[in-house]
């Protein structure tokens, strides 16, 4: 049984039924992407793993436990970590600052009353916050304002806050949109090394399929809101349905 | 020192140092000279430059940190007032008790309304404060105040009278109204020298103290991981909890912290005057925290400090300047010039002081968003840019504090 399971999840948006009998299966320690095409579900398929929506049907479960009815903060507290579509920081914050703040999540938990503590005198989790940057290549604008980064380096920041939490699970949603092309590979590099030194497993969605190919260990293609095929990377790239689905010619999904 | 940088620690000590020397800052004008009135260094003044001011400082740690803003913090301030007059009924003329118990009280009031309010956030938030601040009211001036259960004495306010127990009250030895171990709240030194006087009153320097313990408190909670979390709340609350931090206890404990503050400046109030009435906690008493707030530099440390001085300067100083006082100053005029000038001014001071403040508040919000703190900073960067013209970037990557 994989680390994430999946099962007839079904997710509807008025008259859209966004997802509908999705099962899915994320061995532990691997890489699992996620294709599709545009519209196919996978963000709102990530949304239903951490507590941002709730499924209309079916069960999500983390390491045997159900995540169904957990809050947010809870299912991180688990141990999955997301990175969003859309580079979700702390603008107003500095880079510095971003990346305490998840050190603070591990290290206290989800609330701490320390309105008499220095935050500079918090010494173990500003050096973490200090390697993940360095590792992230961000170190030179750790006193920068968040908001004022690129969209690259917004999304690099996102990424070594999750990374920072040790998590088990960590999602990834289009990472690299938006990168150049140096740092896409370097985030390829990063998150090769991270997997070969860490227990952590990784599902991503991608749509740059150079990101897809250097990573993922399976692929699971969704279409309209279902999974098409699930198989290792070798036997998708020549798969006929996922040409289809990618062309947006398919009508009728077996 | 103290567990705070240098550049805190100077900003604190300057503090220290106006608020002590407040009685001759800010009586600069000889006693009898024309300018005397725009004087705002006697006693009564002063108790509420420095209490309004605690009362900013609190409500700064909620709405500029955080961004949730209230529109009930004066609530808090009136169960505070009640809550020291009940210990001055009870137990004595002594002011601690009541203080301490203000902050109590408030604190536990707080905790309730918060719980309730804090489940929704945005405008929602702001109007669910406002309606339990007005329902708070509604209690006080009337519900709460009959024959039969009297706790707010409504319409009249709330005052101690000679047939209350005051159980600790001995009026042999201690003064008949509020004091701090004998020394009366009222006690004032006058100390005239040349054309000047100044006055040096019990009850200011206990709230300038209490003043600057809460500013030290406050500095702290700036500088703490949780004043970080609440910073993160304003930035962007849904990536905090998927982070795996539950924003709401953070939300809650720094409105209940706001409300502290709120109830011990009630408290003070008073401490130095023994009546507490319905119309503290009026949306109007409400709104003017908001104001000082904004008008000062919401998020700043000094900021809140500012804004409540000036509203109240305003406030005290610019209503009392009638036609009268506009004839004096502009007597030198020709006759048709004088009243001119008289018919123009006349608007903007006396019963028009708000008018005053407005059109302050509305050029400051619209060209300095950050407050009154953002302006001193304009002005310092312009001038060390005069002094190092050659020098490379003046730009500092420092936050606005
Ligand atoms: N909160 C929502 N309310 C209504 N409709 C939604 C909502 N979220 C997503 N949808 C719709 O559900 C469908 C799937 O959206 P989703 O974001 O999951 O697609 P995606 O596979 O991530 O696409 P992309 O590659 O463009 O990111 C889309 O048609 C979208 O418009
Ligand atoms: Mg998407």
């Amino acid at each position: 049984m994989g680390i994430l399971e999946v099962k007839n999840v079904g997710k509807r948006f008025g008259g859209l039924q966004a997802l509908s009998d999705v099962n899915l299966s994320v061995a532990e320690n691997t890489v699992h992407a996620i294709i599709g095409p545009n519209g196919a579900g996978k963000s709102t398929l990530l949304n239903c793993l951490i507590g941002k929506l709730i499924p209309d049907t079916g069960s999500v479960s983390f390491d045997g436990q159900s995540v169904l009815g957990r809050k947010p903060f809870e299912i991180c507290q688990m141990g999955i970590s997301r990175v969003f579509q859309t580079p979700e920081i702390f603008g107003d914050l500095t880079v510095m600052e971003n990346m305490m703040i998840p050190g603070f999540a591990k290290r206290d938990g989800a609330f701490e009353l320390n309105p008499m503590q220095r935050l500079l005198a918090q010494k173990d989790v500003i050096a973490h916050a200090e390697h993940a940057l360095e590792d992230m290549g961000l170190a030179d604008k750790r006193h920068m304002n968040a908001a004022s980064m690129s969209r690259g380096d917004k999304r690099r920041l996102e990424i070594a806050m999750c990374l920072s939490q040790d998590p088990r699970l960590l999602l990834l949603d289009e990472p690299t949109a938006g990168m150049a092309r140096a740092d896409t590979n370097n985030t390829i590099d990063l998150l090769k090394r991270i997997k070969d030194e860490r227990d952590i497993t990784i599902a991503i969605i991608e749509h740059d399929m150079h990101v897809v190919f250097s990573l993922a260990e399976r692929i699971t293609v969704l279409a309209q809101g279902t999974p098409l095929v699930e198989d290792t990377p070798d036997n998708i790239k020549g798969h006929p349905k996922v040409r289809e689905a990618y062309l947006g010619e398919t009508q009728e999904v077996a | 020192m103290l567990g705070l940088n240098a550049k805190d620690m100077s900003l604190l000590i300057v503090v220290a140092i106006l608020t002590m020397c407040a009685p001759l800052i800010l009586n600069p004008f000889p006693a009898d000279s024309a300018m005397a009135q725009f004087n705002a260094g006697y006693p009564d003044l002063m108790q509420k430059f420095v209490i309004f001011g605690i009362f900013a400082i609190g409500f700064n740690i909620l709405f500029g940190l955080t961004g949730y803003l209230s529109f009930g913090h004066a609530a808090f301030l009136g169960v505070g007032s009640y809550s020291c007059v009940w210990m001055f009924k009870l137990l004595g003329y002594n002011v601690l008790p009541g203080i301490a118990l203000s902050v109590v009280t408030s604190g536990l009031f707080a905790l309730l309304i918060g719980l309730i309010t804090l489940r929704r956030s945005g405008i929602y938030f702001s109007i669910l404060t406002l309606a339990f601040a007005q329902m708070s009211f509604a209690l006080a001036y009337s519900v709460l105040s009959n024959p039969k259960f009297n706790l707010t004495n409504g319409e009249t306010g709330l005052q101690v009278y000679a047939n209350d127990p005051q159980w600790f009250h001995n009026s042999e030895r201690l003064p008949d109204l509020p004091h701090i171990f004998g020394l009366s709240m009222r006690a004032t030194q006058k100390v005239s020298v040349g054309g000047w006087e100044f006055q040096f009153n019990t009850g200011y320097y206990l709230c300038a103290f209490i003043m600057l313990i809460c500013f030290y408190l406050a500095i702290r909670i700036f500088r703490s991981p949780f004043g970080m979390m609440l910073r993160a709340v304003k930035s962007n609350q849904q990536r905090m909890n998927y982070t795996g931090l539950n924003s709401r206890p953070y939300t809650l404990a720094a409105f209940v912290i706001s409300g502290m503050y709120a109830g011990l400046a009630g408290g003070l109030l008073s401490a130095v005057d023994p009546l507490a009435g319905a119309e503290r906690m009026q949306w109007t008493a409400s709104g003017e925290v908001v104001l000082m707030t904004i008008l000062g530099g919401a998020g700043t440390l000094i900021g809140p400090v500012l804004g409540a001085g000036l509203i109240k300067y305003f406030e005290n100083i610019f209503s009392k300047i009638n036609d009268n006082v506009l004839h004096g100053w502009f007597s030198f005029l020709p006759d048709g010039m004088e009243d001119l000038m008289v018919t123009l001014i006349h608007p903007f001071v006396g019963k028009g002081w708000h008018l005053t403040l407005g059109i302050i508040f509305m050029l400051v919000v619209t060209f300095l968003p950050g407050g009154l703190v953002e302006g001193g900073q304009r002005i310092g960067r312009m001038l060390s840019r005069k002094k190092s013209k050659e020098a490379d970037s003046p730009a500092s990557t420092e936050p606005a504090e």
